[in-house]
């Protein structure tokens, strides 16, 4: 019997769980497929911080409007996905980044991101192991910390609620032209094709702009009010932006466990899982600038994880030359974030709605020269 | 600072000890790392060791000026490839090695049922060590379960502490055991010391094919439901020391790359593990007690010291006493039975406190850490990881850095720039 579908998905992090429940609610015939584990690629990988950012006002778009997708979304998550509204602190060392402050500010208040600036003061009250003195601090409440891998594990329920089917444990080899065969050279046919594929989305589809970019995270014992808020120095933002070396920042996030979560590190052209003491050092020693009694507090494990990076930083949502083949790939550090927002237009074009924000800046089709040169 | 040494045992048991001695015999600068602050390892602990620990002690004394020794330091990674890290009373020592022996024993393997996670029930291995390190049992009634040589050997020592101990139950079948009794006829030290320690025991009453199905009590241990085939029954006490054999500890050996088969990390005929110049002996090849520890770390200690004539003299040794370890295996193995102890909300995972329930339901070891958090506390799935293993057949993942916790400032610290100087 041939086996086809509305739509496919390939890849159930948290993009194609998000992508299959969006497509299964609004009543298309769906699959997903897996090859390992729901939510075992980036999605475990990664820090899970539902934040607004403002790198380019295509980022700010999707980052804001797929926050508010999650505040929706919020009070049905169940309790294993940790959903926190925690809020943001974007940490000024100095006065530098004190008018960095003010600016972010005015950009989030014409968005309609309602924020907060705290003063040194403020800021020491508000965390109390932080080092002093600093500048100050960008208060953004609404940004949030989930647990990825159990969101997407919700998300393809969801999905199946809603009529999908799971190939789990199940790779695709070849996908096309309404066609997708399976490792074991099986097949099944789609209309549409949905590649969600993260950081690997290069092996099926090779032309593809998107590089691995590895990152590397410290988990810690239980330690119970620590830090409150998730905090990053607004120096992150050229360790994010820089696109060519090794960049490191201070990014330290509470779970609701008690435990913190110590980021992040940025490095091209390093494709081994293995961890690299000297990212690790560089990256532990910025954390201990900012907060020097993180120094004495117990570590359970270190990893790493790759981030799809993209040239412009921006994903890749949409139609491909190939009729039948959609992208849904390309989130590097933001992934978590722009899951929703990404089903949401990913849905919109296929059932040819009108998105709430405009999908041009994501169209795979603006890297479509470099793509047909390389 | 990095100091540089020609051979790195880490771990002082019997077969870490040995390893150290006949390497540093030969004039190698040998250095032994163990997180205990004196070494003997598992069993050669508290005052009274027995005449071959003296005698080790003894050889280890005679070529100290060839062995640094550092103790209460744990290996936790390797920072850069060559170069070890070891965290000590909150700080870092990095230590350089051309070879490197691994000898990190063996630790008691737990099963969840029911209860085992109330206070006063703890491991037969770990009653014993709180006993040598102060606690009293005094006229405490103590239940010992699970399986293994080691039930005998705690309700004896307990027993010489002034506990009543009220039954040693063990889970293998009593035809095993006979088998087992059997076998070590010829070997009279085995068997001499199994006669003792049943001596010992006499008036303790010995349950085969016996195992704890529950632990009672409101938030305190009160007693233990036993099972022996069709029949069950409850003994108040106020200990259960409940340990199921001994597992393994391969973690360091598959941190660094080394290939393990069947839970055991895989050595050639000179205990070097699949990674060049990384050698492995003792418990973690195999469980085969503190004479074959021996006998594998002489070897081991020889070999990397280049002296394969010396080492190859023991081969014939530890051939006889790896029969015995083959032996210790097919006889304390595990009854599926008791993979059907724990109930729905029996805790598996007690660091993140994950129910049966939920796990019984994931595909894999991974997919139940992502999942459950199964795993993912400070013993790092040592307990849990064990148990699941047994329980659902999974198979623990990549072992990856710090493989035990440690502080964040020495998780951290860059290595220095290491020279090799030469070192004849
Ligand atoms: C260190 C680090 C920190 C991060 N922090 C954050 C953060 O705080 N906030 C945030 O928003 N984002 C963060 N990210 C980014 C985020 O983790 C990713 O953008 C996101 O997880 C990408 O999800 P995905 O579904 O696209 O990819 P993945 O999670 O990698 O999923 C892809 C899936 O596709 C499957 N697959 C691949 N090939 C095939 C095939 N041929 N057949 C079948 N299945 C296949 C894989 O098995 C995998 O499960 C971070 C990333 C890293 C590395
Ligand atoms: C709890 C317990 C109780 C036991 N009681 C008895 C008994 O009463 N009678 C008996 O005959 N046998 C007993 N045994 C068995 C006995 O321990 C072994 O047969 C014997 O000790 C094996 O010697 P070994 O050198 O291989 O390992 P061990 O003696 O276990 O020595 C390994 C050493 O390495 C250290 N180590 C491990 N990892 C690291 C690291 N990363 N960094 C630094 N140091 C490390 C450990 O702390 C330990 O000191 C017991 C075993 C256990 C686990």
């Amino acid at each position: 019997m041939k086996l086809s579908y509305d739509a496919v998905v390939i890849g159930a992090g948290i993009v194609g769980a998000a992508c299959a429940c969006e497509l299964a609610r609004a009543g298309m015939r769906m699959a997903i497929v897996e090859a390992q584990i729901i939510g075992g690629g980036a999605t475990a990988a990664g820090m899970g911080h539902i934040v607004v950012m403002d790198d380019s006002p295509a980022q700010l778009a999707l980052t804001q409007y797929s926050q508010s997708l999650w505040n929706e979304l919020a009070s049905q998550l169940p309790p294993n996905v940790e959903y926190d509204r925690c809020g943001t602190l974007w940490i000024a060392a100095d006065d530098d980044e004190m008018q960095e402050v003010h600016r972010k500010q005015a950009v989030y208040a014409a968005a309609h991101v309602s924020t907060e600036i705290l003063d040194a003061k403020a800021l020491a009250e508000a965390e109390p192991n932080l080092r002093r003195p600093l500048a100050g601090a960008l208060f953004v409440p609404s940004d949030a910390v989930i647990y990825p891998p159990c969101a997407a594990m919700y998300l393809v329920e969801c999905a199946k609620q809603a009529g999908a089917t799971l190939y789990l444990e199940r790779a695709v080899a070849k996908a096309g032209k309404g066609r997708l065969v399976f490792s074991d050279g099986t097949e099944i046919f789609a209309a549409s094709i949905i590649h969600a594929t993260g950081a690997s989305a290069s092996r099926l589809m090779p032309h593809l702009p998107v590089r691995k970019r590895k990152g590397h995270l410290v988990i810690t014992d239980r330690y119970p009010g620590f830090v409150r808020h998730q905090l990053v120095e607004l120096g992150y933002l050229k360790s994010a932006h820089s696109t060519s070396s090794d960049s490191v920042a201070f990014n330290v996030q509470p779970r609701r466990t008690g435990q913190l979560l110590i980021g992040s590190s940025r490095q091209y052209n390093n494709e081994g899982t293995g961890v690299d003491q000297n990212i690790l050092g560089a990256m532990l020693a910025r954390a201990f600038d900012y907060i020097p009694s993180l120094q004495g507090l117990s570590s359970i494990r270190v990893w790493t994880g790759f981030r799809a990076a993209t040239p412009d930083k921006l994903p890749l949502i949409g139609p491909t030359e190939d009729a039948s083949v959609f992208l849904a790939t390309g989130h590097e550090g933001l992934g978590i974030t722009t899951s929703l927002a990404t089903a949401r237009l990913l849905t919109d074009h296929l059932l040819d709605r009108t998105p709430a924000i405009s999908l041009a800046p994501y169209l795979p089709e603006r890297f479509a020269c470099e793509a047909a040169h390389a | 600072m990095t100091q540089h040494f020609d051979i790195v045992v880490v771990g002082g048991g019997p077969a870490g000890m040995a390893a150290a001695a006949c390497a540093a015999e030969y004039g190698k600068p040998v250095v032994i790392v163990d997180d205990n602050l004196t070494l003997g390892g598992q069993i050669w602990r508290g005052k009274d060791i027995p005449a071959a620990a003296r005698k080790w002690q003894a050889r280890l004394d005679s070529v100290s000026a060839h062995v640094t020794r550092i103790h209460g330091a744990r290996v936790f990674s390797q920072p850069v490839p060559g170069v070890l890290r070891a965290e000590q009373n909150g700080r870092y020592l990095d230590i350089a090695y051309r070879k490197l022996i691994l000898a990190t024993g063996a630790r008691e393997r737990f099963l969840p049922f029911p209860g085992w996670t109330l206070p006063n029930v703890v491991g037969a291995g770990g009653l014993q060590a709180l006993v040598k390190s102060g606690l009293s049992v005094k006229g405490k009634h103590v239940v010992v379960a699970g399986s293994g040589p080691l039930l005998l050997a705690v309700a004896a020592y307990l027993q010489t502490h002034g506990a009543k101990v009220l039954a040693i139950c063990e889970q293998a079948q009593f035809s095993r055991l006979l088998k087992f009794v059997h076998s070590i006829v010829t070997d009279s030290g085995k068997l001499r010391q199994a006669l003792t320690y049943k001596m010992q025991t006499m008036s303790v009453p010995f349950y085969a094919g016996c195992y704890p199905v529950s632990a009672g009590g409101g938030k305190k241990f009160e007693s233990v439901t036993l099972r022996q085939g069709k029949r069950a029954w409850t003994i108040a006490c106020d200990y259960l020391a409940c340990g199921f054999h001994l597992v393994p500890n391969t973690e360091l050996a598959e941190f660094f790359g080394c290939r393990i088969s069947n839970g055991k990390v895989a050595v050639d005929k000179w205990q070097q593990t699949s990674i060049l110049d990384v050698y492995c002996a003792g418990e973690p090849t195999g469980i085969g007690g503190a004479e074959l520890a021996l006998v594998e770390g002489q070897i081991a200690g020889y070999a990397a010291a280049g002296q394969q004539d010396k080492a190859h003299s023991f081969f014939e040794e530890r051939a006889r006493r790896r029969k015995f370890a083959q032996l210790l295996e097919e006889t304390f193995a595990l009854d599926p039975a008791l993979a059907q102890l724990p109930q729905d909300e029996t805790l598996v995972c007690r660091c993140e406190d994950v129910p049966y329930s939920v796990l019984k339901h994931e595909p894999s070891w991974r997919a139940a850490k992502l999942h459950t958090r199964c795993g993912m506390g400070p013993c790092q799935g040592r307990i849990c990881g064990t148990a699941t293993e047994f329980i659902f057949g999974w198979t623990a993942g990549q072992v990856r850095p710090p493989i035990f916790p440690t502080p964040l400032s020495s998780l951290g610290a860059k290595p220095e720039l290491i020279e090799l100087q030469e070192t004849r």
